[in-house]
């Protein structure tokens, strides 16, 4: 009972916004949101699945920023929470810095960035100078930028990944360690057949919500190469593409068809992670 | 000999042990560990020095860390844009947004962790998952209709949407670590279920509610997309702010960079002192699997 308004409010604003959603990818919505539009049926998603154009590059897309920003996060996290696990001096000083990118607004991150990869006068060229490797476009080249804007979510999110492994190590117990340790195992060994099984669980919860967050990505792809992700579209995800038909181009039937797609793609993947979870549980 | 060997080690403390582990990992870890700090402090430190620099020492490679620093750049940012009533905007929608949240969260999530209602808890999951962008397209029909996209009312209504879940899970794995039986002893003692939430729960929450809050607070701080359709011209919150700076013909670097540093260190500042709070809410149930 003390959970209705809550439930009434979150139900609301979800079921409402996700029904009008699906309502609206069979009609033909556009311009000012007051003119009427016509129930047009699916034909939104024949024009979205038959567009190789902009929805299919934006898929790819999708799916390239959020398995490369995941899988270095993973790996990176892994290896940082292996590094603040046990205790040393100044591990207050660096859990203090890790935080400093998970709190940073991600629009201002992205300005932060777009003037460290400005081509002629950020700080990423005159590194690679320092070291005498030619200047890179950086965000402003189209082969560059994508690859260029998962290094930013890296530099955002992997703390993210740190703070829930390095939840999940310290939550374990040490004897499985000690007793491999023990037995002979180097350091190696006890991490691959001992700790990181054990600290699995919390390995695939990580992966769950990082993952989520990166497909949604929004804020720093729109901060720093505009409308459309950029004049090629080279950054343009789902979410970028869905948001430009919706507020640039008022297509909003066919943004809404996109976003359903997009939206049923979501559950998949988390269906088939979950899965995985329950397995690794057993 | 083995077996003594062996029981040495067994008792050896962990101390002894860390240390036995010898100089060549300890100064690997130290060099590590210099090259992750430094990693994710640097970029900030040249926004910041960036922000004290006048836009010709900006594309001045000889001036990159030695340079007369102004406060130019701030002046801009604070007379000729209104940031004071941007950082107004933020702060108020980010507060009103965490406080009807946290009223409508805390009691939800207490009654989902003790009568374990598992099938709410999947929409406030539902909530995580959706994009943001499907979410906006309805609420700007709803919105537009009323004639009130430009008031605060659909920028707080939007930013509950993200912290009012946010909250509803963090107070859910905190709640779920109180034990029960202190409920049930003020029970016997004669107070109502609602008497005992009030009297004694709410009392041991203070912790959970301050780490749902904090979190709620930055993260309706930092969204950007709501407040990109739906504020307005006076309404508009920082991030959105520092946003129309790009939009002018050339790039002002410097403001852009005084901008991003107005809306960036409140919030690292309230990290630094609540940095315990926000780690413990972002990993809240992280690792129960």
């Amino acid at each position: 009972m003390l959970a209705a308004p809550a439930m009434a409010f979150v139900a609301l604003l979800i079921t409402f916004p996700l029904a009008w959603t699906l309502y609206l990818s069979l009609t033909d919505a556009s311009g000012s949101i007051r003119s009427s539009h016509d129930f047009i049926g699916l034909e939104n998603y024949a024009e979205i699945l038959t567009d190789t154009d902009r929805f299919w590059p934006a898929v790819a897309r999708t799916a390239i920023f959020t398995g490369g920003a995941m899988l270095v996060e993973m790996v990176l996290g892994m290896l940082i929470a292996l590094l603040l696990w046990r205790p040393f001096r100044g591990q207050g000083f660096v859990r203090v810095i890790i935080l400093l990118p998970l709190v940073a607004t991600p629009v201002a991150v992205g300005m932060m960035w777009r003037l460290i990869f400005e081509p002629s006068i950020g700080f990423a060229n005159q590194f690679l100078s320092w070291f005498g490797i030619p200047a890179q476009p950086w965000l402003a080249g189209e082969a560059t930028a994508l690859p260029t804007l998962i290094f930013v979510d890296i530099w955002q999110w992997t703390p993210m990944v740190v703070l829930i492994l390095l939840a999940g190590l310290t939550s374990l117990s040490d004897e499985p360690d000690e007793a491999a340790r023990v037995d002979g195992a180097n350091a190696w060994q006890r991490f691959w057949y001992v700790t990181f099984p054990l600290v699995m669980p919390t390995f695939i919860t990580a992966i769950l919500l990082r993952g989520i967050d990166a497909l949604k990505t929004f804020d720093i792809l729109y901060a720093t190469k505009g409308k459309g992700g950029g004049s090629f579209h080279e950054v343009e995800t789902l979410n970028v593409y869905a948001y430009g038909l919706s507020f640039d181009y008022q297509k909003y039937g066919e943004s809404s068809a996109v976003l359903i797609v997009f939206f049923m793609m979501i559950i998949g993947c988390i269906w088939i992670l979950t899965i995985r979870k329950k397995k690794s549980a057993l | 000999m083995t077996s003594t060997a062996t029981s040495l080690i067994r008792t050896t403390s962990p101390v002894q042990r860390r240390r036995r582990r010898g100089l060549g990992y300890k100064s690997f870890r130290t060099i590590a560990l210099l090259v992750v700090a430094l990693s994710f402090l640097a970029p900030v430190v040249w926004m910041l020095l960036a922000s004290f620099k006048t836009n010709v020492d900006i594309y001045n490679s000889e001036a990159a860390f030695v340079f007369t620093p102004t406060l130019k750049n701030y002046d801009t940012v604070f007379q000729q844009a209104d940031y004071i009533q941007y950082i107004w905007n933020s702060f108020f929608v980010a507060a009103v947004a965490t406080a009807l949240s946290l009223v409508l969260a805390v009691p939800a999530a207490y009654s989902m962790s003790r009568f374990v209602m598992k099938k709410s808890a999947v929409l406030v999951l539902l909530a995580r998952v959706i994009p943001g962008v499907s979410l906006l397209v309805p609420w700007y029909f709803v919105f537009a209709n009323m004639r009130i996209v430009g008031t605060y009312t659909p920028l707080v209504l939007s930013h509950m949407f993200v912290s009012l879940p946010l909250i509803l899970y963090i107070m859910m794995s905190f709640f779920d670590s109180l034990p029960e039986e202190l409920e049930e002893q003020a029970q016997v003692d004669g107070l109502t279920p609602i008497g005992a939430f009030w009297r004694i729960t709410l009392p041991l929450s203070v912790p959970g509610i301050a780490t749902a809050s904090i979190l709620s607070f930055i993260f309706s701080w930092n969204n950007f997309m709501f407040a990109l359709v739906l504020s307005g011209a006076s309404t508009k919150t920082l991030p959105v702010a520092i946003f129309d700076f790009v939009g002018y013909a050339s790039i002002d670097w410097g403001g852009l960079m005084a901008a991003a540093v107005v809306v960036t260190i409140p919030i690292m500042i309230i990290a630094l002192f609540t940095q315990k709070y926000i780690v413990s809410g972002l990993t809240a149930g992280a690792t129960k699997g």
